[in-house]
């Protein structure tokens, strides 16, 4: 079965060495992988080549089979949405306006949307409860009301392929977990595949079917949550010692970080 | 309830309350003057061998008319750049893009075209096109420009660009430096209905060509990454609309010199009122600048009649504390 997206020697760098080098992955309809590591392995310019914003210096990405660079940016959007970490927004937009922006590739131009659209964007605001804030300006919501805006509005592009980048950074532990389970509804009843970079390594564990983790701009390990979360792994990825357990409830690993000097 | 989102409805009773004050305007700047003239006389049968006639038809109504179309061209061009830059105070002339049509204007007066020939306008046009290149590409570093960088280097290519026109003063002869000043200080007195018709073209040229991206403009101000991954060619959109922008100050430069702030102004208290939506905001940007410079003309002509102010005196004496207060205000919510 081809990948609904996919990346094969990815190769990346600033000007100052690789930020990338060779990373090679690939996310099926319906399963949500997560992309773990620490801060500089690579994670972000990762999200930006699959998301077509940098083309990589080596290497490609494709979407359902077709290269990335094949495609036109309006075809892209129909197909991929990306959650960004923040939106610095200098224009006072309603809520509602920036969720319904998500439709702009599926229509032409210059119409407006059609109430189906509407529809649309407030079905994803109400599932992600920002249903309440829609006529308020985006600059004036909270960081976590702001996030969960910003997946609405991915949710409204009804892609095929999510790309979420660290989409819980303001989030309160409710909020956290309901971006996951509502993007895990979209994975097993939608069949989206899903690619999210995560700081939290067990949130990584509790929602994620398989973890690649980056360090150093390359995959040094990748597959089920149970086998990438080793103690061992961890410890040479982010150099420091963890505890790594099981969550009685759920079977998944729990990592905590140790303090160096005991 | 606060309105949530443009829908066509919305857009049709906005542009008709405007389209309705512009004519109300229009009319009643065409009646008021410090020379007394009767409608009634001009538009009697003979009517048009009357001083009523001349003085409506002949000054006040081509002039009322450049203003509309002057002001319009400018707040829209403004509005357009705010969204492309993602900067709220982005404007024609603090951008050096009008300066740009000036030096261009000069230098073709200069070379010898008559101020009042197409000729003009184009090489004003072609003078802003190539300021706001040279801002663009100045202030880009590392694939991006950050609004922040775009308005230093144009503050500082408006200023060199004013340097070169008082180069330019300063070595032709008297009568070619007369003329210049003259142009640049720039009026909206004219009798000629044949320019008001070719600024009017190059407006309604540029104007479409905004609004036909006013969702990409939308979708920019989210942001450069934001709007590709929406589906946006950043980079064609923004080349096209730097091109329209500087269609439309070139032109408006070029038959009234240099007018100040109706580029800020307008769009800001428009998108107060109407919000963000660049497809409504562009085209009532449009209507609304001309609203304003009609006015704003009008006050010129009669405040100190018979001496006539430059307009561009009543729209700097009306911007400045505008923009000072909304610079402000951007201080205070940044730190709030």
């Amino acid at each position: 079965m081809t990948a609904a997206i996919a990346a094969e020697g990815l190769r990346h760098d600033y000007g100052r060495g690789p930020v990338l080098d060779g990373v090679s992955l690939a996310v099926g309809a319906g399963e949500i992988v997560g992309v773990i590591g620490p801060n500089g392995s690579g994670k972000t310019t990762l999200v930006r080549l699959l998301a077509g914003v940098l083309r990589p210096q080596a290497g490609h990405v494709t979407l359902g089979g077709t290269r990335l660079d094949a495609l036109a940016r309006r075809d892209v959007a129909r197909l991929l949405a990306v959650v960004p970490q923040d939106s610095a927004l200098e224009f006072p937009f309603t809520a509602l306006e920036v969720v319904l922006m998500g439709r702009a590739p599926h229509l032409p131009p210059l119409a407006f949307p059609r109430a189906r659209d509407v529809a649309i964007a407030r079905a994803a605001m109400a599932r992600l409860e920002v249903g309440a804030v829609e006529d308020r300006a985006l600059l004036q919501l909270s960081g976590g009301e702001r996030q969960r805006v910003l997946l609405a509005r991915a949710l409204t592009q009804e892609p095929r392929v999510l790309i979420l980048d660290e989409p819980t950074t303001h989030l309160d532990l409710r909020h956290q977990t309901g971006i996951y389970d509502t993007v895990r509804g979209l994975a097993r009843d939608g069949g989206v595949a899903v690619l999210s970079v995560l700081h939290d390594l067990n949130l990584a564990a509790l929602y994620c079917d398989r973890l690649v983790l980056l360090a150093g701009g390359r995959v040094i390990a990748a597959g089920a949550p149970a086998e990438v979360l080793a103690g061992a792994l961890l410890a040479e990825a982010y150099g420091v010692p963890v505890h790594v357990g099981t969550n009685t409830v759920t079977g998944t690993p729990i990592v905590l970080p140790l303090p160096r000097l005991p | 309830m606060r309105p949530t989102h443009l829908t066509a409805r919305r857009l049709a009773a906005a542009l008709a309350v405007l389209a309705g004050t512009l004519v109300v305007t229009l009319v009643a700047a065409t009646l008021i003057g410090p020379a007394r003239a009767s409608l009634s006389a001009a538009l009697a049968p003979g009517g048009e061998a009357t001083p009523d006639y001349a003085i409506l038809f002949r000054a006040r109504l081509p002039r009322v008319l450049l203003a509309a179309v002057v002001g319009g061209s400018l707040a829209a061009a403004g509005a357009a750049l705010q969204a492309l830059l993602l900067n709220p105070i982005a404007e024609p002339h603090l951008l050096g893009i009008s300066a740009g049509a000036a030096v261009a204007g000069v230098v073709a007066i200069i070379v010898g075209a008559d101020a009042a020939s197409p000729i003009v306008p184009l090489a004003a046009f072609l003078g802003a096109l190539g300021m706001i290149t040279l801002v663009y590409l100045g202030a880009r570093a590392a694939g991006r420009a950050s609004p922040h960088a775009i308005l230093l280097v144009g503050v500082v290519c408006n200023a060199l660009a004013a340097a070169a026109i008082m180069l330019a003063n300063a070595i032709v002869s008297y009568t070619q430096a007369q003329g210049i000043l003259f142009w640049i200080m720039g009026s909206l007195s004219t009798q000629s209905y044949q320019l008001v018709a070719i600024a009017a073209a190059y407006a309604l040229v540029g104007v479409a060509w905004i609004v036909r991206h006013a969702q990409d403009l939308n979708l920019l101000a989210l942001g450069e990454e934001s709007a590709l991954e929406l589906g946006v060619e950043v980079e064609r959109t923004r080349r096209s609309v730097f091109v329209a922008a500087s269609l439309l100050v070139g032109a408006a430069v070029a038959v009234s010199g240099m007018i100040g702030f109706v580029g800020l102004i307008v769009p800001h208290l428009l998108r107060l009122a109407l919000g963000t939506d660049h497809r409504l905001l562009v085209p009532a940007s449009f209507l609304g600048g001309a609203t304003f410079l009609v006015a704003a003309d009008t006050v010129a002509r009669t405040a100190l009649a018979p001496a006539e102010l430059p307009v561009g005196v009543v729209t700097a004496l009306l911007g400045g504390p505008f923009f000072i207060w909304l610079l402000r205000r951007s201080l205070v919510r940044a730190l709030a």
